[in-house]
Order: structure tokens, then C-alpha cells, then sequence
């Protein structure tokens, strides 16, 4: 075991490759900023016409909602809101994996170094021009204190890791279902729906709402943006969040260990 | 057959000078090519990496508009006429499969006879005899991502001559192959040419293709073409050299 | 057709999956239903415009664009295609590369978005009462939506040919004339409606003729005799979509060896 500083930065220099990795793609990043500002924008008038017929509909006025909307627009790239795949998937499903999993380094601590590198770069590329460009457009609600600034980084952080979590369990399915792509489209609608990306989890009706604010996608958006917007208590969002992020990473790791075994004695 | 007059290519590439200066930058793949080939020729078409072999083959088969000169291939303008000069065309790149990498031969090769329009009846009887000659028999069932390059290669082959082609381009058919598999593929095209009269023109670098198939050998270098001549003119370049590696060499580094 | 066939049998080599992915596309097009369900949970009508009118929009939206992406839509792999120097193969063979381009990999799990959007459409036009004398503009509708489709998706593809590390620009116009056209314009900004009028003539999906299906006043005021235009704006779109799609051709640079 080497000491603990080595361990740090080797993880450390993966994030930093990860991100570098991503910024050859600068384009591709361009393009999914420019289509995160277009939905954006027509979201917006959906959620605005809405509220301007319902002020105040699931605790939020029409700039909340609004802000609602371009904060979950930026949350799209970061934690690939869409049911984005790891890199890893590919690699399970080329067999690489193998390769990987004979490294001396834990494979999901390596897979999120790498995805937080990712999550970082387009997190400025794509995530910040969409929502500057909303506020210019309709004007944003601002944090009502300084404070809100680190708090709602605390809370996108542990969205990030809940991500992660999730997608990690999604690319490694492939090590046990021949085909993933049917997993990774269905992986796709849960996040999108139940994270509060097309709607706020606020306003579904009834046991349609409770049931969705519940769901590990919901501490990927909806808890974040209301830690932004004031409206949930703080403590209470961040507990939420770190379970599902715990519990999501400790299924991660068992599953880590299943496929190990898995390459081991069926050699892939 | 194939003529080229005056042919060129360039690209124009933009690269960062500065923090928004784009610097244009222009590189000619191809500059002032001109050749014939008659029908029935067997031409090797050599070249070091990057000389414009690629490009020039592109537009000949219609991928790449030329930026200057004129192309005519089996009488048609390759890339105004891409469609129909592809029914009388076959095209084989060595380091890319043309057939469907899910499905198994057969069904590449039903594919093709549909893409191309081909009578079911001229189809049955060509395959059957692609099929001996290439010894395809083995492995027609098997989807084209298991096939080996060898087999592989003797799969392309055979789905570029479904639709009978006057004309076949081959861009480095052999890269790869094992001395059986080479061997297998030159007595085929070598009775191709022969038999049919197809006109078959062949990039590559390995002169064995070169010495074993070729009736003229054409050279090109920085996008022009430096030697035209049969085999027995490309030795005498450099009667010194014993070996034709050598003379091509000394063509391809300058000293010929 | 043949080579559509094809795939779709390669696409059942994994049954298991298949049907995840065809379920996964009825859901995805659930929950764009759902979705104006919770709205209309909340409120009686969007944009002046109630229920059953705002789903005869979705669902002549749906239609036609379902159609076109079920069709048309694998056009937008052309980058792909130009990146790992596929196109190449595509362009050596005697049928039309756009063709070609659009049958590749063809995956009968879009035509989940089709049937969803029938339904809707199915369930909005009885609610309408509506008169024949304004009911036979809902099937010119979606053939002029499904073509207007049918061209953007071509223009993105066209678009690739000079983005081509970046192709989820086209997206902006896809799937966002999607997005747009399942609700009524006038909830947008009058700046927006005019461009999807005028410009990019989105408004001609299903807006403008749905004005006069429901016999309704433009709530921009704009010409009246625009809700008869949707076959020229198909026409023109169409005409501008091919050409450039051939100049995208004809500037191909084929990549490596």
C-alpha cells in the first residue's frame, strides 16, 4: 500500500486528465451549450406562462421558476442529465475492463476521479455561458446571501457524486446484460423525469410528487437548485443527498467486487 | 478507361496564430497529375506515405471533388456522375471493410446485389464463382466483425465485383495479409485481369504486388507524378541496385 | 428499404434489450405527456389555449416529427460517419448517400414516438367538435410538418459537413423545433415566433394551420392567409435543404489515408 499523499495524487492526476481529456473536445462542448441555452430558452416561456397563470405554484414565483429552469439546464453537461454513459461502459462492453480491473488502483475511485475531471470542464464550458445567458435574457433570482454561494456548491457536489454513483452502477450492468444500450436509454428517462428536469418535483401532483422527491435523481437537481433558491432547509438537503450519494457509491463498490470476480473466473 | 488531366487537390487548413488569428494554411495532396490508363492495363500505383496516393485514388472514385484539372473514369466525371460511375466501379480499401460489420458475408454480399441492382440470376452465378475462386465457402455465414483480415479482405474483394466492374480500384488490398492470404489474392487478380480484362489499378508497398501483377508502375511523389513506365524501365532507373526495394528507393528519396 | 430491414434484425440479436429500449422510448414520449398533464393540473389553459387544443398541437407535432426522426433521423450520425471515414464507403456505392446515411443502423424503437403522438392526437380531435370544413387541413398539417421535419433534419445534417466535431448543434433544431412546436407560440416571445415564422419556419408545423383547424385569432396579428402557407414553407424549406446538402457534398474533405 503506497502512503496516503501518493494515493491522493495519483487520484488527483487522473481528475486533472479527465479534464483535459474533455477539453479536446471543446467544440462538442460548444454545440451542447448552445443546445442547453435553446431548451433552455424554450422551457423558460413553458414555465413562464405557467406560473404567470399560477403565481406562487410549488413555493416559487416566475423568476424562481425561471432560475429553476437554467440551473437544471446546467446541471445537463456536469451530470450528464440525460443518461450520459461513463467512458467505462464501453470499455465493459469491449472487454477493457479486464485491463482495468487488474490495475492497482480502485476502479470506481479512478472512474470518479476521471468523471469529476469531466464534470468540472463542462461545468465552465457548458453550464456557466447557458445560464449567464438566461440571466441577460430574463433575469435570474439572485442568492440572498453570500453564504448561498458555498452552500449550493456543497449541494451540487454531492449531486455530482450521486450521479457518478448512479451512472457507475448503470456502466457496470453491462458486465452482466449482453447489450446495455436498453438499460442506459431507460437510465436516461428516470434521471430526466425524476430529477425535475422537465418539471419542478414541486409542482407533480399528490403521491406522483412524494414518490419522485424521494429518488436518488431528485438530490441530482431539484435538491440543489432549492438549496440555491432558498427554499429547503440546508441540513436537511445535504443529509439527503449524502445518503443516496453513500448508499449509491457502497452498491458501486459491491458491484466492483462482482465483476472482478466475474473477470476472474470467467476471464471477462 | 481512367483519365486524368491535369488533376489537383489541395486543402485548406486554418490553424491558431495567436490568440484569434486563424493562419490560412494550404496543402496540396495533389498538384498537376496527369495519366491515362487503357482498358485491361494492370497498373501499380506507388508512392511514399503522404505523396497523395489516397487522394488521388478518392477522386477518382468520386469521394473527393478535384480542385483543379479534369477526371473521367470509364468515360463518366466521378464526382458530378458518383452514382453511376459506381455501377461500373469497384472499390476495395485495404484498411477499411466496405460490408456490414453485424451481418454475416451472405447477407453483405444480399445487400450489395440489392444497392447495386444486380439480376438475381447474375448475382447466383458470380457469387458461386467468387465464391471457388476466393474459397469463400467457409466462412459465408459468419458476421463480417469475427471474419479474419484475411478472409476479411477476400469478402471485400468479392462484394467489389458483384456488379461485374469494368474498372477496380484497390487501395493497399494486401496491408496486413499473411504470405498465404497474399498469395491467394494475387493469383485471383492476376486471373481476373486476364480472363476479363478487367482494369485493375492497385496502390501498395509491398513491391512483391508490384513485381508479381503489375504490366506499368506509375510513381508519385509530392503530388506529382515522378516515373511511368513497366517494370522493366522502373529497373533501369537504377540498373545498379539489385533489388527493386532499392530502386524504388532511390525514387522515392530523390536519387533516381 | 431492404437495408432498413436488415438492421432491424440486427437490432433483435438482443431481444432483451430491444424491448428495454423500445419501452424506454414509449416512456420518454409518456412523459413529454405527462408533462403538460401536471401543467394542465395546475392550471385550465396555457397560453390562452386549453387542453385538448394544446394536445391536437402535440400531437400533430409528434406526428410529424416521429415520422421524419423515424425516417430521417439517423441523418445526424453523418459526423460520425465523416470521423471514422465511413462516409467514404457511403459515397462509393450507387444509391443516394443521404439515403444511405438515413436507413444505417435504422432502429424501429422511434416508431414508439409516432404511436404515442397518434394517440394523443386520436384522443384531442373528438374533444374539438370539430367541422370538416376545418378538420381537412389536420392531415395537409402533418404532411407539410412531417416535410418541414424532414428538412431540418436534412439541414443539420448539412450542417455537419462544416461542425463536424460538434454535431449536437443540429439538436438546437431538431429536437428543439420539437420541444417548441408541442406548444401553442403564442406562449413564446414575439421575437422567437416571428423567426420560427419568417426564418426557420417552424410555425408552419402546426402552428399557423392550427389557427385555422380551431378558427382562431393570431395573437401577433400576423397575415391571415399565412395559415394556408404551410405547403409553400415546405416547399421552400425543402428546396433550400437539398441544396445545401449537395454544397455539404461536394465540400467533403475525406479524412486520413
Amino acid at each position: 500500500m503506497p502512503p496516503r499523499e501518493t494515493v491522493f495524487q495519483l487520484y488527483l492526476r487522473i481528475a486533472l486528465y479527465g479534464f483535459r481529456k474533455h477539453s479536446t473536445y471543446r467544440a462538442a462542448a460548444l454545440a451542447g451549450a448552445f443546445t442547453n441555452t435553446v431548451f433552455g430558452i424554450l422551457r423558460a416561456y413553458v414555465l413562464i406562462a405557467l406560473w404567470e397563470a399560477r403565481p406562487g405554484l410549488g413555493g416559487y414565483d416566475v423568476v424562481d421558476a425561471v432560475t429553476f429552469c437554467f440551473l437544471s439546464q446546467a446541471a445537463i453537461g456536469p451530470m450528464q442529465m440525460f443518461g450520459g454513459s461513463l467512458d467505462l461502459a464501453r470499455r465493459v462492453r469491449s472487454g477493457d475492463v479486464a485491463i482495468d480491473l487488474m490495475r492497482p488502483a480502485s476502479l470506481q475511485l479512478w472512474s470518479l476521479a476521471d468523471d469529476l475531471g469531466r464534470a468540472f470542464y463542462l461545468l465552465l464550458v457548458r453550464s456557466v455561458p447557458p445560464t449567464l445567458i438566461g440571466a441577460a435574457l430574463f433575469g435570474l433570482t439572485a442568492p440572498q446571501t453570500v453564504w448561498r454561494w458555498p452552500e449550493f456548491g456543497a449541494s451540487f457536489a454531492l449531486g455530482l457524486l450521486t450521479s457518478f454513483g448512479w451512472r457507475y452502477l448503470i456502466a457496470l450492468s453491462a458486465c452482466w446484460i449482453d447489450d446495455d444500450r436498453g438499460v442506459q436509454a431507460l437510465s436516461g428517462v428516470l434521471m430526466s423525469f425524476f430529477s425535475g428536469m422537465i418539471l419542478p418535483l414541486t409542482i407533480f401532483p399528490g403521491w406522483l410528487g412524494a414518490v419522485a422527491q424521494a429518488t436518488p435523481w431528485a438530490a441530482m437537481v431539484q435538491v440543489p437548485v432549492d438549496v440555491y433558491l432558498g427554499t429547503r432547509g440546508l441540513w436537511e438537503a445535504l443529509a439527503f443527498q449524502g445518503a443516496w450519494a453513500a448508499a449509491l457509491l457502497a452498491l458501486g463498490a459491491l458491484a466492483t467486487a462482482g465483476a472482478r470476480r466475474k473477470v476472474v473466473i470467467q476471464g471477462g | 478507361m481512367i483519365e486524368v488531366e491535369r488533376a489537383g487537390r489541395s486543402f485548406t487548413h486554418r490553424r491558431k496564430a495567436g490568440v484569434l488569428r486563424r493562419e490560412r494554411h494550404v496543402v496540396h495532396a495533389v498538384r498537376d497529375l496527369t495519366f491515362s490508363v487503357a482498358p485491361g492495363e494492370f497498373v501499380g500505383y506507388l508512392g511514399p506515405n503522404g505523396a497523395g496516393k489516397s487522394t488521388t485514388i478518392k477522386m477518382l472514385t468520386g469521394i473527393l471533388t478535384p480542385t483543379t484539372g479534369r477526371v473521367r473514369v470509364a468515360g463518366l466525371d466521378p464526382s458530378r456522375r458518383r452514382t453511376a460511375l459506381a455501377r461500373r466501379i469497384g472499390v476495395v480499401f485495404g484498411q477499411r471493410t466496405t460490408l456490414w460489420w453485424d451481418l454475416p458475408l451472405r447477407d453483405s454480399f444480399e445487400l450489395v446485389r440489392h444497392l447495386y441492382n444486380v439480376d438475381q440470376g447474375d448475382f447466383r452465378r458470380r457469387l458461386a464463382e467468387l465464391e471457388e475462386l476466393l474459397d469463400l465457402g467457409s466462412f459465408l455465414h459468419i458476421p463480417v466483425r469475427q471474419l479474419s483480415l484475411g478472409q476479411r479482405m477476400r469478402g471485400d474483394l468479392a462484394a467489389a465485383l458483384l456488379h461485374a466492374p469494368s474498372v477496380l480500384v484497390l487501395d493497399e488490398p494486401t496491408i496486413g495479409l499473411d504470405v498465404v492470404s497474399k498469395a491467394a489474392l494475387r493469383a485471383f487478380l492476376r486471373e481476373l485481369n486476364a480472363e476479363r480484362g478487367t482494369t485493375v489499378l492497385l496502390t501498395t508497398h509491398d513491391l512483391g504486388d508490384v513485381e508479381r501483377l503489375c504490366s506499368r508502375v506509375m510513381v508519385i511523389d509530392h503530388g506529382r507524378l515522378s516515373f511511368d513506365g513497366t517494370l522493366g524501365d522502373l529497373r533501369a532507373t537504377a540498373p545498379e541496385e539489385s533489388s527493386i526495394e532499392d530502386v524504388v528507393a532511390r525514387l522515392y528519396t530523390g536519387g533516381g | 428499404m431492404l437495408l432498413a430491414w436488415t438492421w432491424m434484425r440486427a437490432s433483435y440479436q438482443y431481444p432483451l434489450s430491444a424491448a428495454m429500449m423500445t419501452v424506454a422510448s414509449f416512456v420518454v414520449n409518456a412523459l413529454d405527456i405527462a408533462a403538460i398533464w401536471v401543467i394542465f393540473a395546475h392550471v385550465e389553459r396555457l397560453g390562452g389555449f386549453s387542453l385538448p387544443e394544446v394536445m391536437l398541437l402535440y400531437g400533430t407535432a409528434g406526428l410529424s416529427f416521429g415520422l421524419a426522426d423515424l425516417l430521417f433521423g439517423n441523418v445526424d450520425r453523418l459526423s460520425g460517419h465523416i470521423r471514422s471515414g465511413s462516409f467514404d464507403t457511403v459515397l462509393i456505392r450507387p444509391v443516394s448517400p443521404f439515403v444511405q446515411v438515413a436507413v444505417d443502423r435504422f432502429s424501429v424503437q422511434r416508431f414508439g414516438r409516432v404511436l404515442q403522438a397518434a394517440v394523443v392526437l386520436a384522443l384531442a380531435v373528438p374533444q374539438l367538435d370539430l367541422t370538416a370544413s376545418r378538420a381537412w387541413m389536420v392531415p395537409v398539417m402533418i404532411v407539410c410538418g412531417f416535410a418541414i421535419f424532414v428538412s431540418v433534419f436534412t439541414l443539420g445534417a448539412a450542417l455537419q459537413f462544416l461542425l463536424t466535431d460538434a454535431p449536437e448543434v443540429a439538436n438546437a433544431f431538431t429536437y428543439g423545433g420539437n420541444q417548441l412546436t408541442q406548444y401553442p407560440l403564442s406562449i413564446y416571445g414575439g421575437e422567437l415566433v416571428r423567426g420560427v415564422t419568417f426564418v426557420l419556419p417552424l410555425a408552419f408545423v402546426n402552428w399557423q394551420p392550427a389557427l385555422f383547424v380551431l378558427d382562431r385569432d393570431d395573437p401577433l396579428g400576423l397575415p391571415h392567409w399565412l395559415r394556408f402557407a404551410s405547403p409553400l414553407a415546405a416547399l421552400l424549406l425543402g428546396l433550400v435543404a437539398a441544396a445545401a446538402w449537395r454544397a455539404g457534398i461536394r465540400r467533403y474533405r475525406s479524412t486520413g489515408s
